[in-house]
């Protein structure tokens, strides 16, 4: 799709998005949901005082700990699950059962044997993030097309060249998208952890501000760490191009 | 018509192969002579990938043994190329790094085994498409990137299979009269799968006729007289019309 067009595409969803929040807000829906432009207002107050920043740094802490583990650890264990089935045996369940598990009711338990600071909270992050990333790696790597595999084997591959040259690109579509899903699940893990261990960071300014009812800090620092997710995964997105190119076939309707 | 033990390429030896209850090949014996292109002709299932994924040491044979060159194979080998039925090209690297692959995979530097693939990118006439992906490229065109990237490793044989059929049948021809010209060319040992009959008789030396499962041999036919008349009178050649005819007749009770 040409750029611009992509662009405004975006732009206008946004708008229309932000419109009818405006709206919403006005009606009012509720007494505790402030208007967009109220809400944009507190946003600007909080990044102009610096305590949007402060909070970040706090919230991005056991946040990009925990991602760099997900991501490393998941890919690893998946690329292990999806080559051997002995390994999937003995690993799928476990990353099954933490994708089902209820967060919320693993937290006091994460508390007791970790206490209230940095390694829950990573913990948290990681029981959000890992699971999809490594369901998705093993998933993709056991599907490698077969014939790509044999070609590989053919023209006299080694198994190491295998894995790195054919494998894990030919996964890497399937491993990028699962690593977009954690990372926006890392993203929840972290507010949940500093909204349920300890108030700390952006989760801190949502209960806080919660408590003394101003709605529209609340819904600031929700926006806020939204927009910040966003611009993480777009920069994945541009990780995955620069690292494969090839990736990126176009949509179907440009020809 | 004996050949000389020297001068054959590959041979198989009392081939059995069973995926689990079913027999797809039992016993099968047969001579490569070198040099020259060997086709694979038979109906559907009957076993022709089978044979050639054992030749190329993908497969492993239930019973029995492949040798080339006098040495029995137990794995691929650089001996061996495979061009593949459904392409197997990487989707996301351009045609020049595909064509280069089974060279990147030998540990060839890269500008010597990008400088081996251009030569051979030009040979297959894709001269200009060296930076576009596979999914930029027609059937026939992605068909002659993993030709050229058999080619590229400079193996004695040459293992095809089917490489023709993803094509229409003007490129089909014009591939055929190309492999003939190839077969020249290069001295190389062509192993050549094929459904069409036409096809075999047009640019095989030898052909060997698979019966349907178990499959062995069931007959040898080597097309001689008409081979070195020009590419548009083989096709007229009565010889060329009676063999064909021949092979159908013992082929079509076993289409039904
Ligand atoms: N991986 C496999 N597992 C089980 N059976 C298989 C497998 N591969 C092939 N077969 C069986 O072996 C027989 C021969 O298969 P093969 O692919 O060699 O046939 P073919 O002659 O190449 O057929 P075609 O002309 O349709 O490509 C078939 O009956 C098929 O069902
Ligand atoms: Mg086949």
């Amino acid at each position: 799709m040409m750029p611009q067009r992509s662009l405004m595409l975006t732009l206008l969803s946004a708008g229309l998005v932000f419109g009818a929040w405006q709206i919403a807000g006005m009606i009012p829906v509720s007494y505790a949901f402030p208007t967009f432009l109220e809400t944009m207002s507190a946003l600007l107050r909080m990044v102009l005082d610096g305590t949007l920043f402060v909070a970040f740094g706090e919230t991005l802490k056991p946040l990009l700990v925990g991602i760099a583990i997900s991501a490393a650890l998941g890919i690893g264990l998946g690329l292990w699950i999806g080559l051997s089935s002995w390994f999937d045996w003995l690993f799928s369940p476990i990353f099954i059962v933490m994708q089902a598990a209820p967060l919320a009711a693993l937290i006091p338990l994460l508390v007791m044997v970790y206490g209230i600071g940095l390694t829950s909270k990573v913990f948290v992050v990681c029981i959000m993030a890992m699971p999809v990333i490594v369901l998705n790696t093993s998933g993709a790597v056991r599907n490698t097309p077969t014939p790509l595999k044999e070609m590989g084997r053919s023209f006299l591959g080694s198994e190491r060249d295998i894995v790195l040259k054919i494998i894990l690109p030919a996964a890497s579509p399937i491993i990028f998208s699962g690593l977009r899903l954690g990372v926006s699940a890392g993203f929840i893990g972290a507010v949940l952890a500093e909204l349920k261990i300890t108030p700390t960071g952006v989760g801190d300014i949502i209960s806080y501000s919660r408590s003394i009812a101003d709605y529209p800090s609340m819904y600031a620092a929700i926006f806020s760490i939204i927009v910040l997710a966003v611009l993480f995964l777009n920069l994945l997105e541009r990780l995955e191009d620069f690292l494969f190119e090839g990736n990126n076939r176009g949509y179907a309707s440009d020809t | 018509m004996r050949t000389p033990a020297s001068e054959i390429a590959v041979t198989a030896r009392r081939i059995s192969k069973n995926y689990g209850a079913v027999e797809a090949l039992r016993n099968l014996s047969l001579d490569f002579p070198r040099g020259q292109l060997t086709s694979l002709l038979g109906p559907s299932g009957c076993g022709k990938t089978t044979l050639l994924k054992i030749i190329a040491g993908l497969l492993e044979p239930t019973s029995g043994e492949v040798e080339v060159n006098g040495k029995a194979v137990t794995g691929p080998g650089p001996d061996r190329a495979f061009v593949f039925q459904d392409f197997a090209l990487l989707p996301w690297a351009n045609v020049l790094r595909n064509v280069a692959f089974g060279l990147e995979l030998r540990g060839i530097a890269r500008s010597e085994r990008e400088a081996i693939a251009e030569g051979y990118i030009r040979n297959v006439g894709l001269a200009g498409f060296e930076a576009s992906y596979p999914h930029e490229l027609s059937g026939g065109m992605r068909q002659r990137v993993g030709l050229a990237r058999a080619l590229s490793v400079d193996a004695q044989v040459l293992l095809m299979d089917e490489p023709f059929s993803a094509v229409d049948e003007q490129t089909r021809r014009k591939f055929q009269e190309d492999l003939l010209s190839l077969v020249q060319r290069e001295a190389k040992t062509f192993i050549f799968v094929t459904h069409s009959i036409e096809e075999a008789v047009y640019v095989s030396d030898q052909i060997a006729i698979l019966l349907p499962r178990p499959s062995r041999v069931s007959e040898i036919i080597r097309p001689g007289g008409f081979r070195n008349k020009g590419a548009d009178q083989i096709r007229r050649d009565p010889e060329y019309l009676d063999i064909v005819d021949e092979i159908w007749a013992s082929l079509r009770r076993y289409v039904e």
